[in-house]
């Protein structure tokens, strides 16, 4: 049995010798663990470790508890100063027993030990310290707090600026850093779900369980969510009868009934986090925290998105530390969780104690530590004659009381001693040596979810606490969280708010008994800071705030709540302050000498406690952060070794390389020369694909592009330009006409969605009389393009005989309906992207791949080659066409050189706004083309700068939208935007990189390379 | 938040696409007609300005993972209270609401 406390000096010193680990297992029998009572097993012990050494512990433990029976009671130390700390509450308020849990890639930084359930092989060590917990190099820190008190990094390193990136901030992240994070992949899995309900209950405590049952036995759908891993909440902890039975006892049975109830899903371990509007709540299931490693196919923890018409909040209230000398020593500890400790998990906190508190809850702490054999040295409580309850209970066990207040804890690494002022001989002070203190402050209701959308809480002087404001539409709040402290109020509160939340759903509420209870004191009389205090009175455990920053915060003018909190960072951090900020308020209202409610409170926000990032990204993960789209001929690319890249969610073929290739720009090369000379085909099956139909078509798709639609002839396609209201090009894509009232559009791969949204804002918003039906076909139709000298060769052998695509049959910009490999149906359009003679061929989807198949097949004696993207853009840019990179959302029609499609007979999205005189000035960047005089490398986004002018955003003329090395002419060819635009052809320009370094001579040309005159694509 | 879609049911917000005020009209402008006083003060306003009222607000949601339809929402922007939901081209068609 390891005692941390009787070989302490020895352990400071084996600290730098190579760990030794504790060769037997340690029995579970440890003079800190009660032979009876509380709800861990005793025939399970669980064998665990921290910072190297072996303890045990019994299933049903936390780590906190454990190590409390281990007679642990350092386990880590603070941010700033560094100073030993051990446990101070028994639930996810914990500020103080942060821990590394696991170990590896599952190494979880900042896991309260209070929470965190103990399991076979559990592993966890202490952080923020340096070489060890007991002896820690930066404990120094607290002899300089004098000038690293509240604002010291605001004061301080400020110069030179250029320190704060390179030396101050890498500096003090290490000096005052919390955990380390794993810095590897999370090997584990997170999901996500969804559940709706008519009442979810957010609680298992007396109010909880009672509200569950109310609204469970009327019928309604209830989630009951708690974020512990046993039901019960404060019933657990507490050593009450309810009906003649132990309250744990008596929770158990309720229990049961609430899981024989069919409509009631019970969910622990599930923290709710955040409520969101209209009945929306966020919740985390720790689903596989308390296993060493999850089951296969096993999440970690799953988000859960719960839809609740009514909700009741039971959260309970969380208790409030007292504020005087060297309360966060190992063995200050609150009450109730001195309580959970003993009566929950069997185990002794101390062996001596004193107790000290302002309100009634002493009553229960001092019974409970009687009845567990631990003597009591002292009962403290500033209060006079309203402290009766407590005076009696002291003398009931024996103990003495003390009017007044503790003002120093003694101690290192563990309490020693108290220091105790007596309000009768101030001058005289009293000293009771101690191993723990139960201290006491009060209770605060825990409202965070009931103000997650605004509602500001509400202070109550009778009750010393925030009570709920008005509350998010759909809750009620219950029990202590409601400010209703005492278990009789509890259980009524909760069984009334259950009973109405199912009402409200319309359920008829069934009877629920209310059980016997005995009468419980709840007097308070608030005690916000020991003035009388020596050593530093710490406010915020986490954050190391101290009384003394309020003072400062206060002195220097940081008076709103809002600056408290920034300024002293009172509240930050893992916990939000739960157990610090009501303490902080209170001391900043008594240095202003304003009211709590005047001085204000800053708003909670979610999440409650805090959430790991990969539980919010569940399964959204690399691969799958967004779903992949393949396109019908993919496996054939596949088979014939293409490299994809993504464009939007598509996987498109790159290009196809071969052996002996050197780099992409070979394949690419390749694939150009071949279509140019032969036969080239590309799947172009992404792009969106929109079916129109109705006897407003024509007029609809003119008033949607630029250029006139109604005016195409049946069986001829247009390419399309589309612009968005305020007068820019939104996308492009042909329009085909397949009858009278039908139509056929594509649009690039990128704006798919968005041209249809457009569309359905148009038709639905804009012109709701047009007779016009459409819908996304893009899923449906596979697509290819087929293009150079011998694609209506290869097309030949796969149209069906009775189809004529001849160049008089089926000429430049002719679209059809055809069949293909003897009846599938398809559909015929002589478009080309190319700039060669070309087509595009769209089958049904399920024929895609074996169209593709016999594309190929058909076209292999006459040298056909498959080309992809990299292929395509080159002959764009050398046929001139504009893309992605030039409708850039800054550029107009005019911009691009497409004036002329812009029809000036007709309404269209845009035709207003385009006008605008700024958008026709003659300096606007307009669209050439440019070739490189000089050999060097140019990359887009290149700017061009007169020669001989000094770089400078001032000579800045336009820049390099798309460039490539053109195979088919040599050289370098490039498209871009640049001021005047053709009006400056034969110019010699820089194009300007800084960015990569380069610096280039081009010559400004028009940006058609390639077949000005456009006869390969008649041929 | 939930919104309810008259065709689909009530629906969390991811479903949805906001676009903003319903309250605005396209102008009619003649072909050819000067893009300047009250005509450019009226595109201006269509294209770029909106108001932004606290309390109840009319405004376009597009039901973009669902049936696709654009809905006018009257909701209070202060406290996300969904006050009404109408299908736009009902609305409008109707006369309802002015055409945008």
């Amino acid at each position: 049995m390891v005692d941390a406390a009787s070989n302490k000096p020895a352990r400071a010193a084996a600290e730098f010798a190579p760990v030794r680990q504790t060769a037997a297992a340690p029995s579970a029998a440890s003079p800190y663990r009660l032979a009876t009572g509380g709800i861990v097993d005793r025939s399970a012990p669980l064998l665990f470790s921290f910072d190297g050494r072996n303890y045990g512990g019994l299933r049903g433990d936390t780590l906190a508890s454990a190590l409390l029976a281990n007679g642990v009671r350092l386990v880590g130390r603070s941010f700033k100063y560094h100073r030993p700390r051990g446990i101070l509450a028994a639930g996810s308020e914990e500020p103080n027993a942060l821990v590394e849990l696991r170990e590896g890639a599952r190494r979880e930084p900042n896991t309260r030990a209070t929470v965190a359930e103990l399991y076979e092989g559990l592993a966890a060590v202490s952080q923020n310290r340096w070489p060890s917990l007991w002896f820690d190099c930066m404990a120094v820190n607290s002899l300089f707090s004098p000038i690293i008190g509240a604002g010291f990094y605001y004061k301080t390193f400020m110069w030179p600026a250029s320190f704060w990136e390179k030396l101050y901030e890498p500096m003090i992240r290490r000096a005052a850093g919390l955990g380390r994070a794993a810095g590897m992949p999370d090997p584990d899995t997170y999901e996500k779900a969804f559940a709706h309900c008519d009442v979810l209950v957010i609680g298992s405590g007396p109010a909880g369980l009672m509200a569950a049952l109310a609204a469970g036995r009327a019928g309604a759908r209830v989630i009951l969510c708690d974020e512990d891993f046993e039901f019960g909440g404060r019933l657990l902890a507490e050593c009450r009868d309810i009906d003649g039975r132990p309250c744990a006892q008596w929770a158990g049975s309720l229990l049961a009934e609430l899981a024989s109830l069919p409509e009631v899903r019970m969910l622990k371990r599930t923290t709710v986090f955040g409520a969101y509007d209209h009945g929306v709540y966020a919740a985390i299931e720790r689903v596989a925290d308390h296993l060493a490693t999850p089951s296969p196919h096993m999440p970690r923890q799953r988000v859960w998105n719960i839809v609740a018409k009514r909700t009741v909040l039971a959260a309970g209230a969380i208790e409030r530390p007292l504020v005087f000398g060297n309360n966060d020593r190992p063995g200050v500890m609150l009450g109730g969780a001195v309580r959970a400790y003993l009566n929950r998990f069997a185990v002794k906190p101390g062996t001596r104690a004193v107790v000290f508190a302002n309100n009634d809850d002493a009553v229960a702490t001092l019974l409970d530590l009687a009845a567990a054999g631990i003597s009591v040295q002292a009962c403290v409580d500033p209060r006079g004659a309203d402290a009766g309850v407590v005076r009696a209970a002291a003398q009931r066990i024996g103990t003495r009381f003390v009017n007044g207040a503790v003002v120093r804890a003694r101690g290192g690494h563990r309490l020693r001693a108290v220091d105790v002022s007596a309000v009768a001989e101030p001058w005289h002070k009293l000293t009771f040596p101690c191993d723990l203190l139960a201290m006491s402050g009060g209770w605060s209701p825990s409202v965070h979810l009931s103000s997650h959308l605004g509602g500001r809480p509400q202070w109550s002087d009778a009750l010393a606490a925030f009570v709920p404001g008005p509350l998010p539409r759909g809750m009620s709040v219950a029990g202590a969280a409601a400010g209703e402290f005492g278990l009789a109020a509890c259980l009524a509160g909760g069984a009334k708010a259950g009973a109405e939340a199912a009402g409200d759903c319309g359920f008829a509420a069934k009877p629920v008994a209310m059980p016997g209870i005995g009468p419980e004191p709840i007097g308070i009389a608030a005690l916000w800071r020991v003035r009388a205090k020596r050593g530093k009175a710490f406010v915020d455990f986490q954050n190391d705030v101290t009384v003394s920053d309020i003072e400062l915060a206060e002195r220097e003018g940081f008076r709103a709540v809002e600056h408290l909190k920034r300024y002293t960072t009172l509240g930050m951090a893992t916990d939000q302050g739960k157990t610090a900020n009501v303490n902080g308020l209170a001391i900043m209202a008594e240095l202003t000498e304003k009211t709590i409610p005047a001085t204000g409170a800053t708003r909670f926000r979610p999440p409650y406690t805090p959430v790991a990032i990969g539980a919010l990204a569940g399964h959204h993960r690399r691969k799958d952060f967004k779903p992949t789209r393949l396109t019908p001929g993919h496996a054939w690319a596949q088979e014939q070794g293409a490299v994809f890249m993504e464009t939007g969610l598509w996987l498109r073929a790159q290009y196809f390389p071969q052996p002996g290739d050197n780099s992409w720009l070979d394949a690419c090369n390749r694939e150009v020369t071949a279509t140019r000379n032969a036969v080239g085909v590309c799947d172009v099956s992404t792009l969106g694909k929109i079916d129109l139909q109705g006897t407003d078509a024509g007029l609809f798709l003119d008033r949607l592009y630029a250029n006139a639609m109604s005016s195409l002839p049946v069986g001829r396609a247009r390419y399309g330009l589309m612009l968005r209201e305020d007068g820019f090009v939104l996308d492009d894509g042909t329009v085909s006409r397949l009858a009278e009232d039908h139509f056929f559009v594509t649009t690039t791969t990128a704006n798919a969605a968005r041209v249809m949204q457009h569309m359905d804002f148009c038709h639905q918003v804009l012109w709701p009389d047009l007779d016009v039906q459409f819908v996304s076909v893009s899923d449906q139709w596979a697509q290819y393009s087929l293009a150079g000298p011998k694609a209506r060769e290869v097309l030949q052998k796969l149209v069906d005989g009775q189809h004529d695509i001849s160049n008089t049959a089926f000429p430049y910009m002719a679209a059809g309906e055809v069949t293909v490999g003897g009846g599938v149906p398809a559909r015929l359009f002589r478009i080309s992207f190319s700039g060669e003679l070309a087509y595009e061929i769209s089958v049904p989807a399920r024929f895609g791949d074996a169209v593709i198949r016999a594309v190929v097949a058909a076209g292999a004696p006459l040298g056909i080659r498959p080309y992809g993207l990299e292929a395509l853009s080159v002959m764009r840019i050398e046929k001139g066409h504009v893309g992605g990179a030039e409708i850039n959302g800054q550029t107009t029609a005019r911009d691009l050189g497409l004036e002329r499609m812009v029809s000036s007979k007709k309404d269209f999205i845009g035709r207003v706004m385009a006008g605008r005189p700024a958008l026709l000035a003659p300096d606007r960047p307009a669209f050439v083309g440019f070739k490189s005089v000089g050999d060097g490398a140019i990359g887009a986004g290149a700017h061009f700068l007169p020669v001989g002018a000094e770089p400078s955003a001032r000579n800045d003329e336009g820049h390099v939208t798309s460039v490539a090395y053109s195979p088919t002419l040599g050289h370098l060819v490039g498209l871009g935007l640049l001021k005047g635009g053709s009006k400056r052809l034969g110019e010699k320009m820089r194009a300007y990189d800084p960015l990569r370094g380069r610096d280039t001579l081009i010559e400004v040309c028009s940006p058609v390379f390639y077949d000005p005159e456009g006869a390969r694509l008649r041929a | 938040m939930r919104i309810p879609c008259p065709y689909c049911g009530e629906r969390g917000n991811a479903e949805y696409a906001y676009l903003g005020d319903a309250g605005v009209s396209r102008p009619q402008t003649p072909l050819g007609a000067a893009l300047e006083g009250a005509t450019l003060d009226a595109w201006m306003n269509y294209v770029y300005l909106r108001d932004n009222p606290a309390g109840a607000h009319r405004e376009l949601w597009y039901h973009a993972s669902g049936c696709r339809a654009w809905l006018i929402v009257t909701r209070n922007v202060s406290t996300h209270e969904i006050l009404n939901v109408e299908a736009a081209n009902g609305a409008i068609r109707d006369g309802r609401v002015g055409a945008l």
